[in-house]
């Protein structure tokens, strides 16, 4: 079975749920319009389809774009050596999805990485405390509105933070044209 | 005033912490006991490694046997603070870990030292970013400084004779210097 097959396949299943197949550069897309329905459709894919492998869940920020959330799940499939990828939509008032942990036990930590960065909630996650910043960090730092140089929080005993002095940056590197000193990365004075 | 490694002086002077000569003195030194026992302290300086990143892999590198920094007597990296003299404060000090690494170096034992290895733990060297502290001396009171990214093993074996020569200078006895 090829990812091509298996995408037709859960469209065969859900039907309007399912966006037609995207193909690009070899990799299949399929749009799941009902972000609700995430966990019923991981599992058809891990049990029917064979996608055993969670590679990775990702999220994107579209601010201030709607709906503004994206999430992305990417399954591989060890039995027909085949990826595909599903992606889902939030609005920005809901911020909640299902938790696919029932699904494949990986899923755990992803998503509590994306709690953590981009402060989407996955309902009946068995742990959702944030990974990487810690606990009491008040914001999520990969949020489009959140300046790069951070904001300045303060728990005594825990940790502290202040914005880091970004002096004109962030330093960008300016591909594609003929000397490396031109390439090299310069502030922009974007800050 | 001629030196060799191990920070005795070849021909008597007035102003040296140690002075020795075989013709006039035989098996006899003459020193100030303060300067005996600072050279004693400079020449055991045993390490708090506090590998935070990629820092700590030239660490190791500079303890391997090519770089070998027993020739400095800083050969026994001891991962109790309770142990150690000088913490070399290898890689990037997120604010996750400052107060980690705030609280380690207070468990250290009077007298203690700082280095701080590589750009990040100096400066925060690349990551100007929301999660990392833009220097290691914001919390710890720094002796040294490497420059690198990450600094040669050479380099950190020159900034820990750099502290060797501040620790010669301070003295044992009496009032203390470098506290905080």
């Amino acid at each position: 079975m090829t990812a091509q097959q298996a995408a037709e396949k859960l469209k065969e299943k859900f039907g309007q749920l399912i966006s037609e197949p995207q193909l690009f550069r070899d990799e299949t897309t399929v749009w799941l319009n009902d972000a609700g329905q995430i966990a019923a459709v991981c599992q058809y894919a891990k049990t029917e389809l064979g996608f055993d492998y969670l590679q990775d869940i990702t999220s994107v920020d579209n601010h201030p774009n709607t709906p503004r959330w994206e999430v992305v799940y990417q399954l591989y499939s060890l039995q027909h050596h085949c990826a595909i990828r599903i992606k889902t939509a939030i609005n920005e008032s809901i911020s909640e999805l299902p938790t696919v942990t029932g699904v494949w036990r990986t899923a755990n930590w992803h998503e509590r990485e994306i709690f953590d960065m981009m402060g989407i909630r996955f309902r009946d996650h068995p742990d959702l405390r944030r990974i990487i910043m810690w606990e009491g960090y008040p914001y999520h730092p990969l949020r489009k509105d959140f300046p790069l140089a951070g904001l300045p929080t303060e728990q005594p005993d825990v940790a502290f933070a202040e914005p880091a002095p970004m002096e004109g940056g962030p330093f960008v590197t300016n591909p594609g044209v003929k000397t490396a000193k031109e390439r090299e990365p310069r502030a922009k004075g974007e800050t | 005033m001629r030196r060799k490694g191990n920070g005795f002086c070849l021909t008597m002077q007035t102003k040296a912490n140690i002075g020795y000569n075989a013709k006039l003195e035989d098996e006899v030194i003459v020193t100030r006991l303060d300067a005996m026992l600072a050279w004693c302290r400079k020449n055991s300086l045993w390490p708090m490694p506090m590998g935070l990143a990629c820092c700590a892999i030239e660490l190791m590198g500079t303890g391997a046997s090519r770089f070998d920094i027993a020739r400095f007597g800083a050969e026994v990296m001891r991962f109790s603070p309770r142990q150690s003299d000088v913490m070399i404060v290898a890689g990037t000090v997120t604010y996750k870990m400052a107060l980690s690494v705030r609280r380690i170096y207070e468990q250290m034992p009077e007298p203690k030292w700082v280095i701080a290895m590589g750009a990040c733990a100096s400066t925060g060297g690349m990551y100007r970013s929301y999660a990392v502290l833009q220097g290691v001396d914001k919390i710890l009171p720094v002796d040294v400084y490497v420059a690198g990214c990450p600094p040669r093993p050479e380099a950190l074996l020159d900034a820990l004779m750099r502290l060797q020569e501040k620790v010669a200078r301070q003295p044992v006895l009496g009032k203390k210097q470098g506290a905080i």
